[in-house]
């Protein structure tokens, strides 16, 4: 069998199979135009490429101009989230082929946040939303000399929302979100569900009071969007809905 | 000093400013989310029973006419059940719209315009529709008596 192999196609062996794929980009330059407008890239493409590798062949060898965030290119900094064919993804982690690459693909900075140069959108509402569930340990009395101790089924309860990588494609996929600037988000709930269920940490009742809130987790209509868009495949619909049911417990 | 502050202030914000408005905390959306649930429920058994009774007991759809009605109104626990059903009818439709104007409404006014308009219509339809059930006359005097339930004979 092996012998076959070899003796068919000695010389294609390792070889990738290339194709051309043709990628609308939304381009958005406020000292151009007020208006963003689509362009279309064709571009030679591996069937390893992804998004990010085409977008990058653009910037590179055709138009320097095009804008976009990506930072470590391997799905774990959430520098590159886009909206990519309708759907929020991260362009490092989309293969090219399985977005049919027979058609455009379109790409598009993700909705619901101000967008500053073509796929680069302002994040700082997002980020002012997670400052202010307070992300980080919240404790009283004395310092302990050693570890705080917590057991592998304390440390389950919560390991889902650990997963984060505050990318946005949650939040900017919500849409409650995209009418309403001023709720808090799939992502700020997400992060506040992961201490909230920490045993370590005692400022829960603090988040939950922040998240009680007009614009908190009563807003969510789990629609879902959300847990459909992350891509480290949190459930985030159903953190959401665990807040909601510690809130109701605090309060009856 | 003060010059420096001024051409400070000239320099147009690079960030968004962004904001919270203002904090809205508070125990309301939890109650009418609790509220919807519940209600739900309860919506689900009086409004089967409802259909039930005015639509498949004993001859069923045809057995409805002013006679029929009267006669349920008549009797205090139908009249509790509809001004119940009335009540939690209005004000779970009313909280949905209201949440569905909330997340569609962008403006402060045009919120402003619908949710008026909103509460305008649930005022109306609770009000007649609890003077209705409690000021029902079964027997209005001058009715033929063969339209009539056959308690007002009696």
């Amino acid at each position: 069998m092996t012998a076959t192999l070899e003796a068919t196609a000695p010389s294609s062996a390792g070889e990738i199979p290339s194709f051309t794929v043709t990628l609308r980009v939304r381009r958005f330059n406020p000292e151009v135009s007020e208006e963003s407008t689509w362009e279309d890239f064709t571009v030679e493409a591996h069937g390893t490429d992804r998004v990010l590798d085409a977008l990058h062949k653009i910037k590179w060898d055709m138009d320097g101009s095009l804008t976009f965030r990506r930072s470590c290119a391997h799905g774990v900094c959430g520098s590159d989230a886009v909206r990519i064919n309708g759907r929020n993804r991260l362009a490092c982690k989309t293969l090219l082929k399985d977005v049919n690459p027979d058609k455009p693909i379109t790409v598009e900075p993700i909705k619901g946040l101000p967008v500053i140069k073509d796929l680069v959108v302002d994040m700082e509402p997002f980020f002012a939303s997670y400052r202010e569930i307070m992300p980080f340990l919240i404790t009283t009395g004395n310092e302990p000399s050693k570890e705080r101790y917590q057991s592998p089924e304390d440390r389950a309860r919560f390991d889902d929302t650990t997963k984060c990588i505050l990318c946005a494609a949650c939040t900017s996929s919500c849409p409650v979100f995209w009418t309403d600037g001023q709720y808090f988000g799939p992502a700020a709930i997400v992060n506040a569900h992961r201490f909230i269920f920490d045993s370590r940490d005692e400022g829960g009742s603090q988040r939950l009071e922040i998240l009680n809130d007009k614009e908190g987790v009563w807003r969510c209509r789990t629609t879902f969007n959300c847990t459909e868009a992350c891509p480290r495949g949190i459930e985030v619909t159903k953190a959401i809905q665990e807040v909601k049911r510690a809130m109701i417990t605090r309060a009856f | 000093m003060a010059n420096a502050t001024t051409a400070v202030a000239k320099v147009a914000s690079p960030r968004s400013p962004y904001a919270r408005r203002k904090t809205t905390r508070g125990n309301y959306e939890l109650y009418s989310w609790v509220f919807m649930r519940a209600s739900g429920v309860v919506l689900l058994v009086l409004i089967f029973g409802h259909l039930f009774v005015n639509l498949m007991v004993g001859e069923g759809v045809h057995a409805i006419d002013f006679a029929f009605v009267g006669g349920k109104w008549s009797n205090p626990m139908w009249q509790v059940w509809d001004l119940l059903m009335l009540w939690l009818a209005m004000i779970h439709g009313t909280n949905g719209v209201r949440t569905i104007i909330n997340d569609y409404a962008t403006r402060d006014l045009t919120r402003g315009i619908l949710k008026g308009l909103l509460l305008l219509a649930f005022t109306v339809v609770v009000v007649l529709g609890t003077l209705v059930i409690f000021t029902f006359d079964a027997c209005p005097a001058d009715a033929p008596a063969e339209l009539l339930a056959s308690f007002c004979t009696a």
